[in-house]
Order: structure tokens, then sequence, then C-alpha cells
């Protein structure tokens, strides 16, 4: 079966991300950009199935301006085989990357899709879940585990009050948790192979989609700051004043 | 203005986060209603319409909403939602996994993870893990919204007398089914729901070690959380998982043990009233969030403390 992940190009994770002085937007001059740790953990399941002989293609779609580029040949690069690149200026709101998404998923038709389950600029959460609806698919979000049984995906999933497993029909959609997987690292040949490998570029008129804004971001602020309070010298002192000047404990 | 607030329940009974849900609405103003979708949930739908300040509680009892599968309940949420501006649910794994997909059916845009309303069409909600707060506004005529419940305080569960009114429609996608779980069972309060919340990092070292919080957590009626590290590790299960893309706490007292303070965990608790750091690195980042530090080894520390309450 064919596997078809979605990749995003966001700040990497270890950038502490600062919102810009006159509150307009973060300030993203300069830093360190990389795939979504939680799309690279979905890279990582689709090449793991494709070991597994489940798997017979993996193709890697990504949606943003030009630079995304650089994201899909990572992904080329940890052993996806073929990369689509939908070109859009701007940071198109979680829905309208879903109609493009599904504008790739009618072309390609995959029996499987695998997102990550956010990403860790907009922290949305949405877009797996809105491409099954776009596309009338089952989902199994926030997965730790994926297995095709039969005709179904079992997708076992981290839920609130411990693990869910569903079973799902083909075609379906998965959403990757931290826990599924730990991505390997790209080795320098097949970073080199990876430049080799087919890569198309496609834009949201070929779908027949229109690109629109439902949502405006009027400005950023820091969160408010907990200041830190005092060391205690012994868990005597601790308790004392959590008792007495906290009052959190009786 | 008419708001429809989606029940987090496990069919026998409701779940505090709906109460925080319908705070939010009554932030946004307007008349509100819950919707209670489930199977053989009659006793969940009778404490919704208790909840103070409710229209009527819709009661979708049918076996393909049981176990809440997403593609069933969005199709019902959606179908409902014709009558209503504004669709809101709480962030949990449950609102997370289905309304995106009644966003997505009504061609409208998810807010997810609001911390604040400014006004009916202008929210707050936190991006990059919490490092920025973004004011946005939604320019859709229907709102579909997600609530980070630790933002709104719980209305009162009890005191009001809405109708619950049957809902007849079925949907059954047969898209998914349901096959098992494993759920944590505890005599704990839930971690989101607790006063008080004593949790494990990286420096507790095994599984075992969380026994010396269970002692603690005992004497403080407090749930046990971990940090994604000793998640990661194996020592706790996933549900134990304090942080951003976890749960997010926010506690009278919140005690944390052997944890560094990645800024993906303080995104899970930082908005905890007071804060116990007790770590042996005095460098931990921790230590800039916490009221009261205490640099110490855990494993010393832990029983002193258990002894002292």
């Amino acid at each position: 079966m064919k596997a078809l992940v979605a990749v995003k190009r966001v700040v990497d994770y270890n950038v502490k991300v600062r919102a810009k002085a006159d509150g307009s937007d973060v300030e993203l001059n300069n830093v360190k950009m990389a795939i979504n740790p939680f799309c690279e953990i979905a890279v990582e399941e689709a090449v793991r199935l494709k070991e597994a002989g489940t798997v017979t293609e993996v193709v890697v779609v990504s949606v943003g301006d030009k630079s995304c580029q650089e994201q899909i040949r990572t992904a080329l690069a940890l052993g996806a085989d073929r990369g689509i690149h939908v070109e859009v200026e701007g940071r198109p709101e979680p829905l309208e990357v879903a109609k493009l998404l599904k504008g790739v998923v009618d072309k390609e038709a995959p029996q499987l899709v695998i997102l990550g389950k956010q990403s860790i600029d907009g922290d949305n959460n949405q877009t797996g879940q809105m491409l099954g609806a776009l596309t009338n698919m089952a989902q199994g979000t926030f997965a730790s585990q994926v297995k095709v049984e039969g005709d179904n995906l079992h997708v076992t999933r981290e839920v609130d009050g411990g693990l869910q497993t569903l079973a799902l029909k083909l075609p379906a959609i998965v959403t990757t948790d931290l826990r599924l997987n730990e991505p390997r690292y790209a080795s320098l040949p097949n970073i080199m192979k990876a430049k080799k490998k087919p890569l198309d570029v496609m834009t949201p008129g070929d779908m027949g989609v229109e690109i629109k804004t439902h949502v405006t971001q009027l400005s950023v602020a820091p969160p408010p700051e907990r200041s830190a309070g005092i060391k205690v010298e012994d868990v005597a002192q601790l308790v004392d004043k959590l008792k007495n000047e906290a009052k959190v404990i009786a | 203005m008419k708001t429809l607030v989606i029940a987090e329940h496990d069919n026998a009974s409701l779940k505090p986060a709906t109460l925080n849900a319908v705070a939010a609405a009554q932030a946004i103003g307007g008349e509100i209603d819950i919707l209670v979708a489930g199977g053989d949930c009659a006793s969940a739908a009778q404490a919704a319409a208790a909840v103070p300040g409710i229209g009527t509680v819709w009661c979708a009892d049918n076996a393909a909403y049981a176990h809440q599968l997403a593609e069933n309940v969005s199709l019902l949420i959606a179908e409902l939602a014709a009558g209503y501006d504004n669709v809101v649910a709480p962030a949990t794994t449950n609102g997370k996994n289905t309304i995106p997909r009644v966003a997505a059916l009504l061609d409208v845009a998810q807010i997810s993870d609001i911390i604040a309303v400014d006004s009916p069409d202008t929210f707050k909600r936190p991006i990059y893990a919490g490092n920025v707060i973004a004011t946005v506004q939604s320019s859709d005529s229907k709102k579909v919204i997600t609530v980070r419940t630790t933002a709104f305080d719980a209305v009162a569960a009890e005191g009001g007398s809405a109708t619950v009114e049957a809902v007849a429609a079925v949907h059954d996608s047969g898209l998914s089914t349901f096959v098992s779980e494993e759920v944590a069972v505890s005599d704990r309060p839930e971690l989101t729901a607790a006063s008080v919340v004593i949790s494990g990092g990286r420096g507790m070292q095994n599984g075992d070690n969380f026994k010396l919080l269970e002692g603690i957590a005992d004497k403080l009626g407090a749930a046990i959380g971990a940090s994604r590290a000793a998640v990661d590790a194996g020592f706790v299960p996933n549900d134990y998982q304090v942080g951003q893309t976890g749960k997010i706490v926010a506690p009278d007292l919140y005690i944390a043990v052997g944890i560094s303070g990645a800024i993906q965990h303080l995104a899970g608790m930082k908005d905890s009233k007071v804060i116990v750091a007790i770590n042996k690195d005095e460098d931990a980042p921790i230590f800039q969030v916490a009221d009261y530090g205490l640099v110490a080894d855990l494993f010393t520390a832990l029983p002193e403390f258990e002894g002292a309450l």
C-alpha cells in the first residue's frame, strides 16, 4: 500500500521563541528551522512500515513556501521515496492545509496518511482530523502503536485515561504521538541520495483550492512571568512554609 | 447568541472538564445548551442538567457514540451545530480528537485551547509551547472552540434544572470500531482535577522509585504526574505526562521532584498556584519558576518529607 506523510517546517524545538517588541508577531528572523518533531515521527513510522513490507511507497508532502523543500529533502533522506511540495505563501490555516492535503490525497490515493498530531509552532492539533472529515476517512489520532490487521488498521491511542485501541477501515489517517517510535538520523549517503529523489511542485490552483482567512492574529505577547521564589534550607523549613506561609497543606 | 457545549463524560458521570468549558461559554455570553453523546449515558445527561444556567441538555444515547468515535460524534455535532452560533468543548483528548472534524464539516476554523475570551469573536491562546500568547479574531459566522480547562474556573455542578431532550439522530459512519482500552485504575484524584499534584522526573531513576511519591500523595490527597523524560524512559504510563503535549495542570500545589524543568514541562504546570521543586542540581531551570526550592537528594528528602506530613 501507498503511504502519504505530511511534514511541516517549523522553528527548531530548541529555540525559545519570543514575541517581537511591538507585539505584531513572533521573532522568526534568523532562527533555526527544522522538520516538526511529530512529523519526523510520522516519516519514521511510514519508513518502518515500508521496511516491514506493509507499505510499498512513501510519498512525503509539505505545504508552504519554497523553503519547506528543505524539510521534504530531510524526509527523503530518512527514507521517503518521493516528495510533493504544495507551494503557498504565508501561513495557511489548518483548515486550508487540510483542503490542500485532500487535493493530494485525491491525486495519489494513498491507503494510509500519517501526520504529526500537532505542530510545535501553532499548537493547533487540527490538520489530521480535518483531513479525515474532508476525505471521509477513519482516523487514529495520538497514536502510540500502528498495526495492519487484515483489511483494518489497528491504532493504539494515548488518551486522557490511558490507552485506547481502535480498528480503522482503510484508507485511514493516523496522527502521531511521542511514543510511536524514535526517529533515526539520516546518514550522509542517504542525504546525498535524497537530493536525486523526485520532488514535484503543485499549487492550490492545481487542486481547485482557494486559500481563505478565517482567523486573524491581532497581537502576540509574552506570557505572564513567574518569578523565582526562595530556596529553603531543609525539609522542615519546606513543610513549615507550605503550612504557615503558602497555607496549601494542613 | 447560542452556544452548544460538548460534555466530557464517561457515560456514567459528567467529568469536571465540562464545567470549565461551560465557564468559557459563559464568558462568551448568551444561551448555553449541553450535548451529552454516548451510550447508556442517561446519568451523565442528568448530571449535566444539574449545571446551573443551562437551557437544554441534548442526550444522544446510542451505541454508535458509546466510545466517542470521532467519525460518528463529529457528524452528530455538525448536524446539531446548525442551531448554534458557537460550539465549545474542553481540550481533552476527546475534544481534540473530535472537534476539528466538526469544524471541517462546517467549513470553519477551529480556535484551539483558548485561555481567555476578550469578546465573542476574539480569544487568547498559547502558541509555541506557551512561550507566546496570541490574541486571535475569528471572522467565521459559526465559531468552533476548544478550551484549556485550567484557564477557566469551573462553574457549579449543582443547582440547575435544565430539560433533558433525547436526540434521535444516529450517525454510524462504519469507519472505525472500538477494540479495547487500558484505563489506569487509581483511588487518587484525576491529574487534571487534583488540588495537589506531585510529579517525578528523570531523577527518579526508575519506576519503582515512584513509590516514594505515593506515600506523600496519599497523605496530601494528591495525584501523581511525571515529566516526559520519565514517561519516555518507561518509568510510568503515558497518562501521567504533564506538559505541553501531555496534560495541562494548575493545582493549588505542584511538587516537582527530580524534574529539571524543560520548557515543555513548564508549559504544562506553570499556572499552578504554588510550585515546589526538589532537585539536587541547584542550577536546574525548575527553580526559576518554583516558589519554594529545595536543593537536596530526593532519596533522602522524600522519606523525610513524608514523615513530616
